[in-house]
């Protein structure tokens, strides 16, 4: 049943200008896939056009095919809203809900999917908080404002509410960087400890971020996927010029 | 420039912005303290409890002005806050270019237009129809001047509702009109409220339009189609009147008028500060 993430020739825009240039990987399941890149390079919207988010930019255009867990992301009858479900997604900074509590944050995914009862939404919020390893820390704050934790809590809130649903895959969109060091090494641990039952895709400035999380990493530039494969040989043992000057500093 | 001046100019400078802001609020506590002075010896249990004596008896109350307001607040409040929220929110989500612009556009020119004008057209599209005056059409021509003030602090306090929070409930598999429902207007309420009180307190006090659609009354309220009593309507006859004791109930009405818009907006301003508040 898992077979990861099939992308191929994925082509993205914003209005006329062509940020993603015919796109195909392969995406291993149940593994940390890492992307890696200078700023601008449409890494970030790569994955967010893995569960249909890139088109929620005004003039944001997609071309291409996506397969997600078998699922045919862009096929004419799939409702984004569905895809979403089983696709979880963490932003650059934290958000969360700053009219809802740490609870309702957490459930906010099944709530205004319809479930009501609360053993439900108390065990879930109990598993998905144990999950972003913040149980420990928040159980006695669950009615407490979402905002009023610190940063770092506050990205594992949104993790926990990315999980809270039960997606197959995770899409971290550089998670860490407005974190502290501490809060960033919670979270990677973290990352290792989902790779277990999750897909996990993580967008990442820091390289040795990706070097200590990954099985896989690509190597963006321009629009382009310059090099795709395994962590450890793209950083020791690049096939590509452009991925070796840019993992020695050399630019970017 | 040498420490001294900078410092003096500074001085000199937070002390302009100071009386400013001090002017600003003057009017306010001069219309306020004027009011008490003449109005206060009016205001007693009586003016809160009583109706309108007839001409030449001496006493008597507002009671029927007062609860008049009331009904016609809410039934405004009913008729013209949902429509100027929901208008509001597809201002400020609608992709398209043209019509909200036109919207826009509309509802400040709506805003602009003068509230007598407003009082003739619910006079000649509800008065006229129904043969009579009536609360009803009162609270239509209130209702048609808050609209613009409603819809455009909502399209400005949902604008202010951060894309991030958008964002993450859409990718959390939420349907978008459930994101607007219940994340973007939530984080918005706090300041919505607000403007809504700022439209409620601007339509408590009109008069004009209500001359000829709500008409005043000098008794109990009697169904919304028959005409009915308001506190601007019952200051505007009492005001004009040649009697003196019938000028200090107009002023202990205008006193009671704008208590009624204070407690209102603090009794908002309370409900809103509670729980966890988006943008203001």
């Amino acid at each position: 049943m898992a077979d990861g993430i099939i992308v191929r020739d994925l082509n993205a825009w914003f209005g006329n200008a062509h940020v993603l240039h015919g796109i195909g990987v392969t995406i291993v399941p149940k593994a940390v896939t890492a992307v890696i890149g200078p700023s601008g390079c449409g890494k970030s919207t790569f994955i967010r056009c893995l569960n249909r988010m890139h088109e929620v930019v005004p003039g944001a255009r997609v071309t291409g095919s996506v397969r997600v867990e078998g699922m045919d992301v862009y096929a004419p009858g799939i409702d984004p809203v569905q895809v979403r479900r089983k696709i979880g997604m963490v932003f650059q900074k934290p958000n969360p809900f700053p009219t809802m509590s740490v609870f309702d944050n957490v459930v906010a995914g099944l709530r205004l999917g319809g479930v009501r009862e609360r053993s439900v939404l108390d065990e879930a919020a109990e598993r998905a908080l144990r999950q972003a390893a913040l149980w420990d820390e928040v159980k006695d704050q669950l009615g407490k404002s979402g905002v009023s934790l610190s940063g770092g809590q506050q990205q594992r809130v949104c993790i926990a509410r990315a999980l809270a649903v039960e997606p197959e895959v995770l899409l971290m969109d550089e998670p860490c960087s407005a974190l502290d060091p501490i809060a960033t090494a919670k979270i990677e641990e973290l990352i290792l400890e989902l790779r277990s039952t999750l897909t996990i895709v993580v967008v990442t400035h820091n390289m040795q971020q990706a070097a200590r999380v990954s099985e896989a990493t690509g190597f963006f530039l321009l629009g382009e996927l310059v090099e795709f494969g395994v962590t450890r040989q793209l950083f020791t043992n690049p096939r590509d010029k452009r991925t070796e000057d840019y993992i020695t500093g050399r630019f970017g | 420039m040498k420490p001294r001046t900078r410092r003096a100019v500074n001085l000199l400078m937070s002390w302009l912005a100071a009386a400013a802001a001090g002017l600003v609020v003057l009017p306010l506590l001069l219309i306020f303290g004027f009011l008490l002075w003449q109005g206060a010896s009016a205001v007693n249990v009586d003016f809160f409890t009583h109706l309108p004596k007839p001409v030449g008896e001496v006493g008597g109350g507002m009671a029927n002005a007062i609860v008049g307001t009331l009904i016609l607040l809410v039934l405004a409040a009913v008729l013209g806050l949902p429509v100027g929220i929901l208008g509001g929110l597809y201002l400020a989500e609608s992709r398209d270019r043209r019509l909200p612009w036109l919207a826009r556009f509309l509802a400040d020119v709506l805003n602009g237009v003068p509230s007598i004008v407003i009082g003739i057209f619910a006079y000649t599209v509800i008065v006229l129809p129904m043969r009579r005056f009536s609360a009803l059409a009162g609270a239509f021509a209130l209702a048609v001047i808050m609209l613009p003030i409603v819809v455009r602090t909502s399209e400005e306090l949902v604008r202010l509702v951060p894309a991030s929070l958008r964002e993450a409930a859409l990718a959390l598999g939420i349907p978008q009109w459930k994101v607007l429902l219940r994340v973007v207007l939530p984080t918005a309420r706090a300041g919505i409220i607000t403007g809504v009180m700022v439209a409620i307190a601007r339509v408590a006090g009109e008069t004009a339009p209500l001359l000829f659609t709500a008409f005043g009354n000098r008794f109990w309220h009697q169904g919304l189609d028959q005409p009915i009593a308001a506190l601007p309507l019952q200051i505007f006859a009492y005001a004009i009147a040649p009697y003196d004791d019938w000028h200090r109930q107009a002023w202990a009405g205008a006193l009671v008028l704008i208590g009624l818009v204070f407690v209102v907006s603090f009794a908002a301003r309370l409900a809103t500060s509670g729980r966890f508040t988006g943008v203001r």
